[in-house]
């Protein structure tokens, strides 16, 4: 059995591209459905088919007619090589931003809309295990990516928890949004929303009652000073998010006691630490990746001679009965226990006569030895002889 | 026996500390193993208290050495309450060294056997040196946390860029765990204090430099209390606990030898 993967993602293609062969659970359902035994993984960053067949040739054909529109930026990779790639993207290691959480949500998704076989539904659960597995030993997910996710990611380094916390927005551009939007989802709340029309009074009444004031506005000169920040807050610690060019606050407030001002600058320094801490990371996660790889592999090998093992155990076990039988007339005289006693005896010895070489072969196997071994296995004891 | 448990206790603090080291390093797999050190060596030294309870005549922690061994206990027990969680490992590379260190000297005087005997009343030493002591790790964890608030306001302070990428515990929850740790051990070396200082009176006996120590050390940590209760808190609040600490270190390292008989 083969494990058959064809696919593009952003490394191959642009969004113009992918945007084609995007499919949402149901498409990605059907697609599966007509592919056979197949699970289709279709986020915004990739779109990949992975089939389980014996004809590896025919199922990748039948894969690239349905991704026929990306033919250039289309990859196909197959068993190992397709296995390591599923692991990598489970591991977040193929992602646009290396270890961005979402995508481990994706392939459980796609494996659950998927009509997988025994192989494919290992390879993800395998796959999924590997995903957690990087998460949980590496802190490749834990720092944020973005200029608005490290606001939020700063605020909880002051508040904690955020919620009951207050946001005043002072501006709403695109990013302030995207940071409220980030403060939001971990419970904080928009107290207020400022615009040009907001008089000092009420936004310095809001700014008395605030924890994170994020400001992105036109102005050209200060919206908020140090003396008025000083004046109206009490003592409170207070977070400021300045992502306005021009600034919007005084840096004074930062020499405040209790007060932390970040700019767009310091921002962006913090996303450039920890993208490259997510990249040193990377490296840590990439060989749990290759370990749980190879764990596949060698499973995946095993399969070609768990029929010859199955088999040599069964002959083992026929003839131990056979001989049983035979001895019946002496065993007959004999009461339960000593009976017992004699099935637990010959049992062991048959299982301990063939544990090293059921070791052995499943070794070869991982060597790709295994279809010789256990062609020379079913020779030696004449295994299926009996059916020809 | 006591002898036998000694050693894996401080092995495995000993491990936690050097563990803790590595996970400020590469945060991870150090980190984890640092904190099952933590544990096992916890429940090692819970086991070697036992043993010394259960062979001694009495209360077996009165002495100064003995005294150190139970600080140490309750301290390590203290941080496991939050140190599992990984923003806390970081206090760990505070408490942990501090309790090997502690233990080496606990051992050193004597602390850690059995066999002992003490000539005050058991009633007395529990309620007495128990409660003091109970306090005085309550202080020692709330000086960690401050420590460890004015480290990660300095880093905000700063700008650090590796702020996210090394993330400690939010500067609110230090500062709460910090006056929740104090509001717990200052009602306990109030009573501890008490005990004490009836005992002085019956017997007639004089205030020596440690009792005043002991009384400066309440009057700071009730200061502490008090403060914040009109609004302090933050930085200077974190500073008044460290200076609460020095004493809590002067009581505990300095002058022990004026008050243990």
């Amino acid at each position: 059995m083969h494990l058959v993967l064809v696919g593009t993602s952003h490394h191959h293609a642009p969004v113009e591209l992918r945007e084609r062969v995007a499919f949402d659970r149901d498409e990605a359902h059907a697609v599966a459905a007509r592919l056979g035994t197949a699970v289709c993984l279709s986020t915004c960053n990739r779109t990949e088919l992975y089939v389980e067949a014996e004809d590896a040739d025919e199922a990748e054909r039948r894969a690239t007619e349905i991704l026929a529109e990306l033919e250039p930026a289309l990859y196909r990779l197959r068993d190992h090589a397709a296995a390591l790639h599923l692991f990598r993207v489970a591991g977040g290691l193929d992602s646009l931003v290396p270890g961005e959480g979402e995508i481990l949500g994706q392939v459980r998704a796609a494996h659950e809309a998927g009509t997988p076989g025994p192989l494919l539904d290992r390879v993800f659960r395998h796959a999924l295990h590997a995903g957690r597995k990087v998460r949980t030993q590496t802190a490749i997910g834990e720092s944020p990516a973005s200029v608005s996710s490290a606001a939020a990611a700063l605020a909880e380094q002051v508040f904690g928890d955020l919620a009951g916390c207050e946001i005043l927005l002072v501006g709403a551009g695109k990013v302030s949004g995207q940071a409220a939007r980030n403060l939001r989802s971990r419970g904080a709340s928009i107290a207020f929303v400022a615009n040009s029309k907001t008089d000092r009074a009420q936004l310095e009444e809001h700014l008395a009652r605030a924890d994170v004031v994020v400001s992105s506005t036109t102005a050209s000169g200060y919206v908020l000073d140090a003396e008025t920040v000083e004046r109206t807050r009490h003592g409170r610690q207070l977070l400021l998010i300045d992502l306005a060019v021009p600034r919007d606050l005084d840096p004074a407030i930062h020499e405040l006691d209790g007060c932390y001002l970040y700019d767009i600058d310091d921002l962006e320094a913090i996303v450039a630490e920890t993208l490259a801490g997510r990249r040193s990371e990377a490296d840590r996660a990439e060989a749990i990746v290759a370990v749980e790889a190879e764990k596949f592999h060698e499973w995946q090998a095993s399969l070609d001679v768990v029929p010859a093992i199955a088999s040599l155990r069964a002959r083992a076990e026929e003839i131990r009965e056979q001989e049983l039988a035979k001895a019946e007339g002496v065993l007959g005289r004999l009461d339960e226990s000593q009976r017992h006693a004699i099935e637990v005896v010959t049992s062991r010895i048959v299982d301990k006569l063939l544990h090293l070489p059921t070791i052995r072969l499943k070794q070869a196997a991982a060597a790709a030895d295994g279809v010789v071994y256990a062609e020379a296995v079913r020779h030696l004891f004449g295994l299926g002889e009996d059916e020809r | 026996m006591a002898e036998l448990l000694f050693w894996p206790a401080l092995l495995l603090y000993g491990e936690a500390a050097v563990g803790y080291f590595g996970d400020a390093r590469h945060p991870g797999a150090a980190g984890r193993a640092a904190t099952w050190g933590v544990r096992l060596g916890w429940l090692v030294q819970t086991a070697l208290l036992a043993v010394q309870a259960s062979r001694d005549d009495g209360f077996p922690w009165g002495t100064w050495a003995g005294s150190l061994n139970l600080f140490v206990w309750l301290v390590v027990g203290a941080y496991l309450i939050w140190g599992c969680r990984r923003p806390y490992r970081l206090l760990g590379l505070a408490v942990m060294p501090l309790a090997a260190v502690l233990l080496v000297v606990s051992k050193a005087g004597g602390g850690t056997g059995t066999g002992g005997r003490s000539h005050y009343s058991n009633l007395f030493l529990v309620l007495h040196v128990g409660l003091v002591l109970v306090a005085f790790a309550g202080f020692t964890l709330a000086a960690a946390l401050s420590a460890l608030y004015l480290w990660q306001e300095r880093r905000l302070k700063r700008r650090e860029t590796s702020i996210l990428r090394r993330p400690a515990p939010s500067l609110a929850v230090l500062d709460r765990l910090a006056v929740r740790t104090v509001l717990v051990s200052v009602p306990a070396l109030t009573l501890g204090i008490a005990v004490g200082v009836g005992r002085l009176i019956s017997r007639h006996d004089r205030v020596d430099a440690l009792v005043v120590a002991t009384a400066v050390t309440w009057v700071v940590w009730t200061a502490y209390l008090a403060v914040r209760a009109v609004g302090w808190s933050g930085r200077r609040a974190a500073y008044l606990a460290l200076a609460g600490f020095a004493l809590v270190v002067l009581v505990r390292l300095a002058l022990p030898a004026t008050h243990f008989g």
